[in-house]
């Protein structure tokens, strides 16, 4: 079964002023509940201390992004989503919540290179604010990739991840190749 | 093109990643109300030129609907502030009289 | 006649040439040139024809201000009309063409129509072309087609080969202009540690001061050009770009700069152009100033040139635009194109100057050089047809007496200087009078405003009206300083460079030359020479009683199109405030509009092209479909099969053999579009209540129920199937277009009515691959492929649905039937969704296994008398008039849109209402029919009773079967009315209509035998 379930674009690749790649499948969950109170549940299941606003803070084996104020993406391996999921649930029984797997509904970016060339790629595609003291590796800045929504963030000054929802993923990679196409380097960040 | 600073996740969003929503602090009328109320709550707006409540939500970032304070002739923003409110915040009202002493919130 | 000089030319390299053609002719030019100094320097001064009279023009100007020399630049698929000759840096290898002339540019028959100005007045577009009749056809439209516009549009079939970006920047400044202000602006913003980009769009630093003999701190202003760039270069904080102009400010601090990154240099695997999309604090505009024409008769023709542009093409491009030149001004700063000109060793015989009165150092080593300098003079008239041969000279008192020819070959002409304020005025900044420069400049008390309601721009240098060298860093560096200042940034304490340049004498305003000329003279003197509007026109135009500006520049067409006001804008507005006994600042100003200068579609359009001209949605099954010759259509963003054609199939053959293999054994459906959205919470069912029009409350965990959004307003906005996964939590599924609408719909009611409500809600759309297995070998096919559940009739009954593992997949399982045949609508992760549509495929061989697409699933749901979102509705048709009523609680207090179904339209018993439509003859209703009424309306056009909202071949019942919204329809089964047709009837035949029974809208299992099994 396993070879047959498929990311959104298996091994696309693109090289330019920065590199590309799709990251293949990877798990995320949708948890959505008061994030003032399950700080506790957040730590047991995931080992994260709650994020602030906009900011990802890593767990055992996971990540945890803030995404507003009641609702925070969990980045995990494939194949554990259904069981932070479960656990989480169970972790926040009696709680109001609503935790779901999402996972196959996105698509995941690496796009590493000269921090100063990742950064402008980047700023391309996207109104927000590419510099580095806008938006430092541990921060999440959810915005528009030109047509489509989607979501950067820096895991250090050469490599970046950019995740849209799957259906835009071809659409996005294309973006991201043709503003990393030689020749277009800008020298701005 | 306009710029907020959503009140929820603190993002000075461009106006491409938002969207309107039009006058804020509108009563709901459903069922049971008159004709007139129906009419005044889902058609009848003042077009203000001046001070204007409205909503935007931060549909290309966290998703929430909120609220703004802005002069629709000279595009100045008073002030953003949280949806889950009936009436313009004191502090959005005194950053408004602030700077427009003759406007008053009736 | 126009050569190169043996020296001279800061900006070329003598020592390489470079070939480019014109007009076919192959001409050589040194890099550095621009197209306008190389075809001067070839001898070439005529570059293009006047708009509307056609006449020969040559280069007025040097910079973005050029009205006349437009060229079509390019050939094929990089042909691109419209290109100023100015601003083209010469390349190897280019191409340009002569624009708006025929059947060449030395001669053309449109020059005729200078011959009879009386039919092109201004305002002609408006009064000439009326009477007769019958002439707009045959004569006016032709004539005007022949001869509108200036370059030739680019050949549609033609492919622009180039590529061009967008790039997002967000900085503290923007400076708009490399010249020294904006380069001592840069210096204190740098120095304050603001975020500087500094745009200058040349591709040199400096402006204008090294071509008017500035001395900076007693050096020449390059070395102290080079100096400061060197020292922004070395600030961190400050990012200079060349080629790059600022085209726009906007609202907030938004603006567009407009980066030529390859135009010099194409064949580089570069984007062509970028578009700079800037977030800024402050904007800086230190965009210099324009000299203005004097308006005197003949002043168009080629060989008259701004004194500024004539002293450019010697100094910058070792150009000589003639032998002999006559300077002609109301002002001092045109000597130094005297002493220039003089200087390269060409003959100025006599400068002509309008005022009374000259003598300051300008003009006393004008005379001491030993130039003849004429006072209280002017030009009554050029002689020469294609270039100038000599120039009569008149007393500016009078009304344009000759007292002398002087013979020249150019006039080289200054009415004084106006600042740049366009940046300034683009966002709404004022402007205010300056009575001693005769110009406008910006009000600094009505600046334009950003968000915090503070000014947000600022004008440096000779564009806030410092014209003079010596104010002009002094004033940069204040203005600078005082916006740093305003945002909290103040710059440290430095010394300003001090700027050195002679002194000059106060001009005279002078607006028409002579001041006395009569109407024959006037009709001579070109205002607008890009639009052709002659000082003539402006004062007709005020007699005809046009008093405002706005008015007059649209009647005359004064200043319209690229030239914006640039070079035309104060001598119309004084000839029109002239006219009106007015004076200038009453009279005001017309409305400067982004861009600057114009930008090109391709920096526009940005990477939006081609494959990612929009986001296509793929399904995780798309691929397959285009491996299998789908034919796609959109729906929303999403690309869907429409049906898949075999070889030799029409797409109606493709869909009926689509819709016979489904009902007659197994088809499947890509249904991943449809929207899901899940609802959770305690007051889940409460919010669901509001939601739909049902009762979605009273739904038992494990079924599904129909269910009907309608907007506040009362109108039909969504529907599909909501299925109750547990006590807390619905999973509702929406049309394909509709998820996201729908689920923004949802969260504003959670988030600004029912905050206080305990619901969350999440878009799960894309986390699934749903598939429609439709047909009565639907349950074999999963069975066959092995299943943990049971999926027969008595434990998965028709609504109803499950969840388990079907051939290793992850499955929900729906049963739910939009074709009216046994079917399940089974929902695997997407990262499955590509391999259990595969595993169905091979399973379902046996029984004749069919992907069918959209259109199969429209026919087969209208046999079935189902409604869709966006035929049968439109936004303005409510459930109760689709028969819905059963979608309808009557037990609910409220829901979104119950008020407004009560309103009296809503309750009209005369709103048409949804019937089925069976032709007599079994062909198909034509999509968009109406069904005919007798009468007319007041209009005289026919009534209606109603019309189709769906119409298709049925391949099951072999005939045509509609479905529309009919006046009273439902009371009129089995009656016949008439729909109108396309056919054109022929002449004296009544309108073609085809005749329809209102039927039941079920055609097909109308008690739902073959889903319920």
């Amino acid at each position: 079964m396993s070879d047959l379930v498929k990311s959104a674009l298996p091994g696309a690749r693109a090289e330019g002023l920065v590199s590309i790649e799709e990251m293949g499948l990877s798990g995320m969950v949708t948890l959505r509940v008061d994030l003032s109170a399950a700080g506790a549940a957040i730590a047991q299941v995931t080992g994260a201390d709650m994020p602030g606003p906009r900011a990802i803070s890593a767990g055992q084996g996971c990540h945890v992004a803030w995404m507003s104020p009641d609702e925070l993406l969990i980045l995990c391996d494939h194949a554990r989503a259904d069981a932070m999921v479960a656990d989480l649930t169970a972790a926040l029984e009696g709680q109001h919540h609503l935790a779901v797997n999402v996972s196959d509904a996105r698509a995941l970016f690496r796009v590493s290179g000269p921090g100063g060339a990742l950064r402008d790629t980047l700023a391309k595609i996207t109104p927000a604010d590419m510099s580095a003291d806008a938006l430092p590796p541990g921060e999440m800045r959810r915005t528009r990739l030109q047509q489509v929504a989607g979501a950067i963030w820096f895991e250090s000054e050469t490599e970046a991840r950019v995740i849209c929802f799957r259906s835009v993923a071809r659409y996005t990679f294309d973006l991201l190749a043709m503003s990393a196409k030689p020749g277009g380097a800008v020298g701005y960040h | 093109m306009l710029t907020f600073t959503c009140p929820y996740c603190g993002v000075t969003a461009c106006e491409a990643e938002l969207s309107p929503g039009g006058e804020a602090h509108l009563k709901r009328f459903g069922p049971g109300s008159t004709d007139e109320q129906f009419e005044d709550y889902l058609f009848l707006r003042p077009n203000v030129k001046g001070v204007h409540f409205e909503r935007w939500r931060h549909a290309m970032g966290c998703g929430k609907w909120f609220l703004a304070a802005r002069d629709t002739a000279t595009l100045e923003v008073f002030g953003t502030y949280k949806a889950q409110t009936t009436e313009p915040p004191a502090d959005i009202v005194a950053a408004i009289r602030a700077k427009r002493p003759d406007w008053s919130l009736t | 006649m126009s050569t190169r000089l043996s020296t001279g030319g800061r900006l070329i390299d003598r020592s390489r040439k470079i070939a480019f053609t014109f007009n076919g002719k192959r001409l050589t030019g040194h890099p550095g040139d621009t197209l306008a100094s190389a075809l001067l320097a070839s001898g070439q001064t005529i570059m293009g024809r006047s708009f509307k009279y056609h006449r020969p023009r040559g280069v007025v100007a040097s910079g973005a201000e050029e009205p006349n020399a437009l060229v079509n630049l390019g050939q094929g698929k990089t042909h691109e009309p419209n290109q100023r000759a100015t601003t083209t840096e010469l390349f190897d290898g280019l191409t340009a063409t002569s624009q708006n002339h025929w059947p060449s540019l030395e001669w053309d028959i449109g020059e005729v129509n200078a011959l009879l100005p009386r039919f092109l007045p201004a305002g002609f577009y408006y009064k000439t072309f009326i009477h007769p009749r019958a002439f707009w056809k045959h004569v006016f439209e032709p004539f005007i087609r022949q001869s509108a516009g200036l370059g030739k549009a680019p050949d549609p079939k033609q492919t622009d080969p180039d590529r061009y970006e967008h790039f997002y920047a967000h900085t503290d400044v923007v400076i708009a202009g490399g010249g020294i202000a904006g380069l001592q602006a840069a210096l204190e913003a740098g120095r304050a540690g603001a975020k500087v980009i500094l745009c200058e769009q040349t591709a040199h630093w400096g402006g204008r001061a090294p071509v008017d003999g500035v001395e900076i701190d007693g050096k020449p202003a390059e070395d102290w050009i080079n100096d400061t760039v060197q020292v922004l270069e070395g600030m961190e904080n400050v990012h200079l770009r060349l080629r790059t102009m600022v085209a726009g400010v906007y609202d907030h601090g938004y603006i567009l700069a407009y980066e030529r990154v390859a135009d010099h240099a194409p064949a580089a695997d570069t984007p062509r152009h970028r578009l700079w999309r800037i977030r800024t604090a402050r904007v800086i505009a230190a965009t210099g100033a324009l000299e203005r024409p004097l308006s005197f008769p003949g002043n168009d023709k080629p060989g008259v040139m701004l004194a500024s542009a004539m002293r450019d093409y010697i100094t910058n491009w070792g150009v000589s635009p003639g032998d002999r030149t006559v300077v002609v001004t109301n002002n001092d700063d045109a000597y130094r194109t005297a002493l220039a000109i003089k200087a390269a060793g060409l003959d100025v015989p006599c400068i002509v100057d309008a005022r009374e009165e000259a003598d300051g150092p300008l003009v006393q080593e004008a005379r001491a050089r030993g130039i003849r300098v004429l006072t209280g003079m002017g030009i009554a008239n050029v002689k020469g047809l294609r270039g100038v041969v000599a120039v009569q000279l008149c007393r500016q008192a009078g009304e344009g007496a000759v007292v002398e020819d002087i013979v020249c070959d150019a006039v080289a002409m200054s009415g004084g200087w106006s600042p740049v304020v366009h940046l300034w005025s683009h966002c709404g900044g004022k402007l205010t009078w300056d009575k001693a420069g005769a110009f406008f400049r910006p009000d600094h008390d009505r600046p334009p405003t950003d968000q915090t309601g503070e000014g947000f721009v600022v004008c440096a240098g000779a564009a806030d009206g410092a014209l003079h060298a010596t104010d002009c860093l002094s004033n940069a560096s204040t203005s600078a300083r005082n916006m740093l200042v305003s945002m909290g940034k103040p710059a440290p304490e430095a010394e300003v460079a001090k700027a050195t340049a002679a002194h000059e004498a106060p001009l005279a305003p002078i607006w028409v030359m002579p001041q006395g000329a009569g109407p024959k003279k006037r009709s001579k003197m070109w205002l607008d020479f890009q639009n052709d509007v002659k000082v003539s026109d402006v004062q007709l135009a005020a007699r005809e009683g046009y008093e405002s500006v706005e008015h007059t520049k649209r009647y005359t067409t004064l200043g319209m199109a690229t030239d914006q006001g640039k070079l035309s804008n104060i001598n119309g507005l004084a000839v029109l405030a002239d006219a009106l006994g007015e004076d200038i600042p009453r009279v005001g100003t017309t409305t400067f509009r982004p861009p600057y200068t114009p930008i090109s579609m391709g920096a526009i359009a940005g990477e939006a092209r081609g494959e990612i001209f929009q986001p296509l949605r793929r399904t995780p099954l798309h691929d397959w479909h285009v491996d299998h010759n789908a034919y796609m259509e959109p729906v929303g963003h999403w690309r869907r099969a429409y049906c898949y054609p075999q070889k030799g199939e029409s797409h109606r053959d493709a869909v009926n053999r689509e819709i016979d293999a489904t009902r007659g054994g197994l088809g499947l459906l890509d249904a991943s579009t449809l929207g899901k959205i899940i609802v959770k919470g305690p007051d889940a069912g409460r919010f669901m209540d509001m939601l739909y029009t049902n009762m979605m409350s009273s739904l038992k965990p494990g079924k599904c129920r129909y269910g009907l959004m309608c907007s506040e307003n009362g109108f039909l906005m969504d529907d599909g199937v909501v299925a109750r996964i547990d006590e807390d939590t619905f999973l509702c599924h929406t049309t394909t277009g509709g998820a996201d609408r729908i689920h923004a719909h949802m969260e504003d009611w959670l988030q600004c009515e029912w905050w206080d409500w305990k619901v969350y809600t999440a878009n799960v759309t894309e986390q699934w691959a749903q598939i429609g297995v439709v047909g009565p070998k639907s349950r074999a096919v999963l069975e066959k492929l092995g299943t943990d559940m049971d999926l027969s009739n008595a434990a998965l009954p028709f609504m109803g649905w499950t969840a388990g593992k079907v051939g290793g997949f992850d499955m929900r399982i729906f049963r739910i039937a939009f074709a009216g045949e046994l079917s399940f609508e089974v929902s695997v992760p997407a990262s499955q969704g590509r391999a259990l549509w595969d595993a169905l495929h091979e399973a379902g061989q046996e029984f004749g296994v069919t992907a069918y697409g959209t259109e199969a699933m429209h026919v087969m749901r209208a046999e079935k008398g189902f409604i869709m979102i966006g035929d049968e509705t439109d936004g303005t048709v409510i459930p109760q008039d689709l028969g819905l009523d059963w979608a309808i609680s009557k037990k609910k207090e409220d829901y979104l849109g119950k008020r407004a179904q009560e309103r009296s339209h809503m309750t009209d018993p005369t709103r048409w209402k949804l019937v089925g439509l069976e032709t007599l003859d079994g062909s198909v209703i034509p999509d968009g029919s109406y069904a005919v009424a007798e009468g007319v309306n007041a209009n005289g056009q026919g009534m209606t009773q109603g019309r189709v909202t769906s119409t298709y071949y049925s391949p099951t019942l072999k005939r045509g079967i509609a479905m529309g919204l009919v006046l009273n329809g439902p009371d009129r089964m089995g009656e016949v009315i008439e729909f109108n047709t396309t056919k054109k009837p022929a002449k004296g035949e009544t309108p073609k209509t085809v005749k329809a029974k209102i039927v039941s809208p079920v055609f097909y299992d109308p008690e739902g035998e073959k889903q319920n099994v």
